[in-house]
Order: C-alpha cells, then sequence, then structure tokens
C-alpha cells in the first residue's frame, strides 16, 4: 500500500515535471515560428505600432506614477541613511544608479507584465476562444505573422522606453523629495549624479536589462495566450500564469543579468 | 479522378487522440451544388468541415478539392487553396475590434494592393449583398446574432470563393434570421457560382434549401439522398432525426448501471 503511494507519487512527479519540458519545448519552437514570422511586422510597420499604442501608450500612467512615488520613497530613505554618513549630496548619485541599473527596468518590467502582458494574453486567448484565429488562418492569413508577431515586438520596443521613462520619472521623483522638500544642495545632486552614473556601466546596461526583460515577458505573455484552453476559465488561467511566470522571470534574469554584468568588482 | 465533384473524400480515417472521429468515410461533393452534411453532436461533421479546409489531416485516405490533395499540400499552397475557400463559424467569429466594414475589407486588403476606393467599394457590396451596408460601421458588439452572422458571410465571401463552408450556421438564431440566413446561403451559392457545405443537424431550414444531404453518425456516412429521399427515407436512425423523436435508434438514456443499483448504493453510501 505504501508502496504504492510512493510509487504513484513518483509517476505524477514525473509527469508533472516531463509535462513542463514539453511546454517549454512548444514555447520555444514557437519563438523561432515567431522570428520567422516577423517580416509583415516590420513591412507593415503600422501594425506593430497600433499594439505599441495598445501596450505601451497605454500603460504610461502606472510606469510614471509608480516611478515618480518610487522616486520618492529613494529620496526620503537615501536622504535618511546617507545623512549618517555625512554625505547627503551624493543622494543623486544613489537614486540614479538604484533607478538605472536595478529599480527602472525590474519595477517598470514586474509592471508592464501584469499591465500589458496580462492584456495580450487575455486578447490572444479570447481571439483563440471565439474562432477569431481559426477563422483568419481560413481566410489564408498567418495568425503569427498578423496577430502574434506585431504584439511581441510592440512590447520588445515598449518595454526599454517605459524603463528609461520610470527612471527618468524617478529621478525627478527624487530631486522633488531631496532638494526641494529637505533641503540638499541642488548643484551636488546634479552635478554628482552626472559624474558617478557612467553611461556604458550603468545605463547601457540597464537598457539591455529592460530589452531582456521585454522579450521575456511578451514571450510568455503571447505564448500563454496562443496555448491557452479555449474556454474562460482557460483564458483566466493563461492570463494567471502570465503574470506569475514572466514576474518571476524578470526576477530570475535580473539576477543572472547583474552578476554578468557586475560581478561584485 | 472524376470532373463533376469539387470536393471527394476517399475513405478517410481519422481520430483525436485514441478516439475514432471519422471511420473510413468517403463522399462527393458535386461542382455547384449545395450539399448539407447532417448528423448529431459530436457525430464527427464538423471534424470532416475542418478535413476539408486543411486545419486537421486525414490518418488515412484522401480529401481531395479542386483535384488537389489537401492533405498533402505544403502550407504555402494550403494557404493559395484557402483563398478560393470561404467559411462562416458558428458564432461568426468576427474580428471584435474592428468595424463590420473592416472585418470584410480584412481579407482583400491582406490579399490584394487594391486602392483604397475600390476596397471600400467591394466591401461594401459585399455587404449590400447581405443587407448590412447600412451598419458597415458598427462594430461587432453593436450587432444582434443574426447580423454579425450576415456580416461573416459578407466577410467570407470577400474574394468570391469557388467553395464555401457553413459549420452550423443556423444555430442559435431567431426563426427570421434562420430564414434570411438559409435565403442567402442558396442566392450566394448560385450568384458566386460556388459550391457550399453545410453542417448542421437543423433539419428543417436545411432541407428548404439544399441539393443533397450526407447523414452521419458515429464518424460513418448512414444515409444519403436528396431533400425529398431524406424526408420519406425508412431508415430508422434518419426517421427519428428529420422527425425529432425522442426515443428510437439513438436512446434517451445516457448508458447507465440498472437505476436500482444506483439507488440502493447511494442510500449505502
Amino acid at each position: 500500500m505504501m508502496m504504492q503511494r510512493i510509487s504513484e507519487l513518483l509517476r505524477q512527479l514525473g509527469a508533472y515535471f516531463t509535462g513542463m519540458i514539453w511546454r517549454l519545448g512548444f514555447a520555444a519552437r514557437f519563438f523561432i515560428l515567431i522570428l520567422k514570422h516577423s517580416g509583415t511586422s516590420f513591412r507593415r510597420f503600422h501594425l506593430t505600432v497600433r499594439e505599441m499604442y495598445f501596450t505601451g501608450v497605454q500603460s504610461l500612467i502606472i510606469i510614471v506614477v509608480s516611478g515618480l512615488f518610487v522616486g520618492m520613497v529613494l529620496g526620503l530613505q537615501g536622504y535618511d541613511t546617507l545623512v549618517r554618513y555625512g554625505s547627503s549630496e551624493a543622494l543623486g548619485v544613489l537614486v540614479a544608479l538604484s533607478l538605472v541599473r536595478e529599480l527602472g527596468p525590474v519595477v517598470a518590467g514586474l509592471l508592464f507584465a501584469s499591465r500589458a502582458g496580462s492584456a495580450i494574453t487575455a486578447e490572444i486567448g479570447l481571439m483563440k476562444a471565439t474562432e477569431q484565429l481559426d477563422a483568419m488562418e481560413m481566410m489564408a492569413v498567418d495568425p503569427i505573422a498578423r496577430v502574434v508577431a506585431p504584439r511581441f515586438w510592440a512590447g520588445v520596443i515598449s518595454m526599454p522606453l517605459l524603463a528609461a521613462l520610470f527612471s527618468a520619472m524617478g529621478i525627478f521623483g527624487g530631486y522633488l523629495v531631496g532638494v526641494r522638500m529637505i533641503g540638499v544642495d541642488e548643484g551636488s545632486f546634479w552635478s554628482q549624479m552626472q559624474s558617478a552614473v557612467d553611461f556604458d556601466e550603468d545605463i547601457l546596461n540597464g537598457v539591455i536589462k529592460s530589452f531582456v526583460f521585454g522579450i521575456a515577458i511578451t514571450w510568455i505573455a503571447v505564448f500563454e495566450g496562443y496555448d491557452a484552453p479555449p474556454t474562460a476559465e482557460g483564458v483566466s488561467g493563461a492570463t494567471t500564469r502570465t503574470v506569475v511566470t514572466s514576474s518571476l522571470s524578470v526576477l530570475a534574469l535580473d539576477f543572472v543579468l547583474t552578476a554578468l554584468m557586475f560581478r561584485g568588482n | 479522378m472524376s470532373t463533376g465533384n469539387l470536393v471527394e473524400v476517399d475513405n478517410v480515417t481519422f481520430g483525436y487522440d485514441q478516439r475514432a472521429v471519422l471511420r473510413q468515410i468517403s463522399l462527393n461533393i458535386p461542382k455547384g451544388k449545395v450539399v448539407a452534411i447532417m448528423g448529431l453532436s459530436g457525430c464527427g461533421k464538423t471534424t470532416l468541415l475542418r478535413l476539408i479546409g486543411g486545419s486537421v489531416r486525414p490518418q488515412h485516405g484522401e480529401v481531395r478539392v479542386a483535384g488537389q490533395i489537401v492533405n498533402e499540400l505544403s502550407p504555402d499552397q494550403l494557404y493559395l487553396l484557402r483563398r478560393k475557400m470561404g467559411m462562416l463559424f458558428q458564432f461568426g467569429a468576427l474580428f471584435t475590434d474592428i468595424s463590420s466594414f473592416e472585418n470584410v475589407a480584412f481579407q482583400i486588403r491582406e490579399h490584394t494592393d487594391l486602392p483604397e476606393a475600390l476596397i471600400r467599394d467591394l466591401a461594401l457590396m459585399k455587404l449590400q449583398a447581405v443587407g448590412l451596408r447600412g451598419a458597415s460601421q458598427l462594430m461587432p458588439s453593436e450587432l444582434s446574432g443574426g447580423m454579425a452572422r450576415r456580416v461573416a458571410l459578407a466577410r467570407s465571401i470577400a474574394l468570391d470563393p469557388m467553395l464555401m463552408l457553413y459549420d452550423e450556421p443556423f444555430a442559435g438564431l431567431d426563426p427570421i434570421s434562420l430564414g434570411v440566413i438559409g435565403q442567402l446561403i442558396r442566392r450566394l451559392n448560385e450568384s458566386l457560382g460556388a459550391t457550399s457545405i453545410i453542417v448542421t443537424h437543423d433539419v428543417a431550414e436545411a432541407l428548404q434549401i439544399v441539393d443533397y444531404v450526407y447523414f452521419m453518425s458515429e464518424g460513418v456516412v448512414i444515409a444519403q439522398g436528396t431533400a425529398g429521399e431524406i424526408r420519406a427515407s425508412g431508415e430508422a436512425f434518419v426517421h427519428q432525426f428529420v422527425h425529432g423523436e425522442v426515443d428510437g435508434p439513438v436512446a434517451f438514456d445516457y448508458p447507465a448501471r440498472a437505476l436500482r443499483e444506483d439507488m440502493l448504493t447511494a442510500e449505502a453510501a
């Protein structure tokens, strides 16, 4: 009896993992299909621009407001710590580096996953459930080229822009709190930031991060949508999985990228 | 191969996983005719339509459309063939993010380089054919079920197909819309010079407009004939189906244990 239970448990565990690996394989093949059918997204760029409006422009409010608040909190917390060491003028450096290197790409990525990623999954999933994708195929139009690829590229292009905007708003928030409210010297706030933030080391690495996050999030979002069971609960489950999986991927990828880029030296 | 048939299904077997849906089924659709494929839900008739459209491939046998073996075409060849096919989906499957007009214009825009003015005229003509030119600027969410079905019909004939596939075109429609769709199917078939295949279980409506009927049950054709022959059929299943009788070869009860046995176990538990 006991043995039976254990073997049943092992079998379930095995089935779970092989299932996961299968799905990973499907996702990888799907990614290659997207790349193969990306021609349309660029030849008819207005298709991609239209999706950039939905994924990028409509995410602006959440990105701008969150960026501002995160920057303001950084200003408060940073000042509180720095003032103990008598180096409160370094506040600009602290705010800028935290945002450009880490918080900009990561928090913007998490917000993007829950705002735009979930919307992409739900839209594609519902298009599948209501046979719109089948109808498109019967009209001899490839849904991957016409529906999936433009959304993918729109996300990949939007994400670094949103992350940059998030960082910019954050720095502005830090400035508001640090300089305007608390009274840190404005000249040193900006000049120290200017001399300490390196273009290649900090800004470019941040942009690379946000670009990678953009690929990961939109890839997961379009795949989950396309792979969703064509039912109400199927689409809702896929939407949840998009948010959970892409958020975790952003955090995991961030660690990997940070380790590669900064290596603690 | 004979020249009189536009579609030939030859000895086709198909199944999902281990469950066989079609068993060595063969049938022909003559050019220019409106043919119905009838049967109970789940008898494999929609699958047959998907095979003809090339969305799924048979495990054995051949599906030929206009002399081409559908299941052996490359994706590009299949897409070329599909440009000459129109399909009306059960609930229309209109693109919900664009207007009726854009839905109809979709295929024209995708497959041709026509100037905007011409696309506009073509799309409006197709909408006129289904009587909905006035609704061209409405979004799919603003259309009633019957209107949505008609817009979808206009969309599927946008490129003047030679073969029209209808998946349950009558499902869920009020009597007036039902009659309208029925008449449109017949009329469009004549004016396009097309061939139509209707998959349906709506006997009364279908028998009024079709030239020929195939009856399917459990993956095989069990009866066929003209509308009159089907109405008069002595075959027990066809009789039950056409007249909508509760009991017959298709039993009312889903297979189960004996009632007494079921009740007693329930009490014991």
